[in-house]
């Protein structure tokens, strides 16, 4: 039987299209009323004078826009499309990434394959849903392969920090990144083609865990976790996370996780997410940046942006293919 | 039908030029960094380090469109009048000023540096006279700088630093890296009333080294 005319599958075709169109008409939803609320301070704002904190803030909205537009657009074109999304993501991130490491003329080459060669390769083998080969494949070969490159170059000059910066950048912005679109390739049984809505879930819950991690810091927050690194407070992680697991209780209709499953993955992805936030802070610490870059307007880069995501993502991918996968 | 194909030639100049510019951008994320001045259209002098060839290009294309539109740069003509495709770059898509820099040619650089200067244009320059491949951040300056700033004296001298271009292709390199590019724009400069060349050549080379970013321990090459 020819699957386009199967009315099984096109009905829950239509259900994920619609479950993305619904997520996508909230997110518009919020947004709108963010707008609104920004304008309507700018409206009662007196004339002649400035408001840096609004300006900002409506820069960072007009931001919110273009991604929960640009994402949508993805999730329903579907799997191409959300890794061609994810594929210029990861290029834009390693691009700055590598910025800020260490590295030499010797490395030239070994970069060069990282971008033109690793990073597009990646993504072929998630696209083509091949777990056994896009989970080695930079671990274990880029990690083997890209210092042989260098070392032929025959300079030793800090190579240990070299070799060992490049391979990180690698694991975060390439490897780590590809795991979010290889949730699409998760075989879920009951789940059919929904894997795409796990996308959903997990930036959803990691993304409102921050936001309200940072919320609820700012007001009931005391002890800093990190002080030296970033504001962040043992009581707003607590909060954030708390509130992305129910947050991710009333999304439990996207997951085949059931609605305790879903909270406790929720939880469970936002806590990482906000360690990872934590490590990238260290990171921008160590080579005395504020923002990674100045690519998103009020934002600062792409890093900054996905960084919870990112140390969420393999941990979501692999806890989900151990307990639902077959 | 001799206009129409000039104005053809101008057309094909504006398309290159945009697709330079978009190419760059995408490669390079490369960043305009107005520290010392606004981006106003002014005629000025932007003098900038250079280390590979693709500075000119890099700071032309993060000027907005119409102070581009007013800023040439000076070039070397043996470089840019090599084949056809580099003189339709160099001439009419980056509308450079050309130098020829052979000691047998008896042409007078200056001279045609400021004859361009004198119809109100913009210029990009690099003082250090050639690339710089070694160590240090900056080669001694030429004096066509201060000559430069003696003629046209309210004219803004701007230091302009271009950094990472080279670890996005370090000479005998074919691919290029996709890194982050910054160009870095500092305070204008004038020569003062009885500022001696030297003088100001080491204070313009000081002001821009200043605008040079702390590297990240940079692994020595």
């Amino acid at each position: 039987m020819n699957p386009a005319s199967n009315p099984i599958l096109e009905a829950a075709m239509a259900g994920t299209t619609g479950s993305i169109v619904l997520l996508a008409l909230a997110g518009f939803g919020v947004l709108v009323v963010l707008t609104l609320f920004g304008e309507l301070i700018r409206a009662r704002q007196m004339p002649g004078t400035q408001n840096p904190v609004l300006d900002t803030y409506m820069t960072r909205v007009e931001s919110w826009w273009a991604m929960v537009a640009l994402i949508s657009l993805a999730l329903i074109t579907g799997r191409l499309g959300v890794v061609i999304l994810f594929l210029f993501a990861s290029f834009a991130a390693m691009r700055e990434f590598l910025t800020l490491t260490a590295k030499n003329r010797a490395d030239h080459m070994s970069l060069a394959l990282a971008f033109f060669a690793v990073l597009p390769l990646q993504y072929i083998f998630v696209w083509m849903g091949w777990h056994g080969i896009f989970t080695v494949f930079i671990p274990v070969y880029a990690f083997l392969l890209l210092p042989i490159v260098s070392a032929l170059r025959g300079n030793y000059t800090r190579f240990m920090t070299r070799v060992a910066e490049t391979q990180w950048g690698l694991m975060i912005t390439v490897f780590c990144v590809s795991h979010v679109p290889a949730l699409m390739s998760l075989d879920i049984p009951g789940y059919g083609e929904r894997g795409v809505l796990l996308i959903a879930f997990l930036i959803v819950v990691v993304q409102l865990g921050d936001l309200l991690d940072f919320f609820f810091g700012r007001r009931i927050g005391k002890t800093r976790i990190a002080p030296d690194l970033s504001p962040k407070t043992w009581e707003g992680l607590a909060c954030g996370v708390a509130s992305a697991a129910v947050i991710g209780g009333f999304l439990a209709w996207l997951t085949p996780f059931g609605v305790i499953g879903a909270a406790l993955m929720a939880a469970m992805a936002s806590l990482v997410g906000m360690f990872g936030n934590l490590v990238f802070a260290a990171i921008k610490r160590d080579r005395g940046v504020k923002d990674w870059s100045h690519l998103i307007p009020g934002q600062g880069g792409f890093v900054d942006q996905l960084d919870s995501v990112v140390f969420a993502a393999p941990i979501f991918y692999h806890v989900t293919r151990y307990l639902w996968s077959v | 039908m001799n206009s129409i194909l000039t104005a053809l030639r101008r057309f094909a100049a504006d398309i290159v030029g945009n697709i330079i510019r978009l190419f760059v951008r995408f490669l390079t994320a490369v960043r305009a960094d107005w520290q010392g001045i606004e981006p106003v259209p002014k005629q000025r002098i932007f003098f900038a380090n250079h280390t590979s060839n693709g500075d000119m290009p890099m700071i032309w294309s993060v000027l907005p469109p119409a102070i581009r539109r007013q800023t040439r740069p000076v070039a070397a003509a043996d470089y840019w009048l090599k084949n056809k495709l580099r003189a339709f770059a160099g001439g009419e898509v980056f509308r450079a000023v050309l130098i020829d820099r052979r000691r047998e040619v008896n042409d007078d650089p200056m001279a045609k540096i400021l004859e361009a200067m004198a119809t109100g244009d913009s210029l990009i320059i690099f003082p250090e006279g050639g690339r710089n491949m070694g160590p240090d951040p900056l080669l001694p300056f030429k004096a066509g700088i201060y000559n430069m700033g003696k003629a046209f004296p309210e004219v803004d001298l701007v230091p302009t630093w271009v950094a990472n271009l080279n670890s996005i292709m370090p000479k005998g390199e074919v691919i290029p890296l996709p890194l982050i590019c910054t160009v870095t724009f500092g305070a204008p400069l004038h020569i003062g009333p009885d500022e001696s060349k030297d003088d100001f050549l080491a204070r313009a080379s000081a002001a821009l080294a200043d605008l040079r970013p702390a590297e990240p321990e940079e692994a020595a090459p």
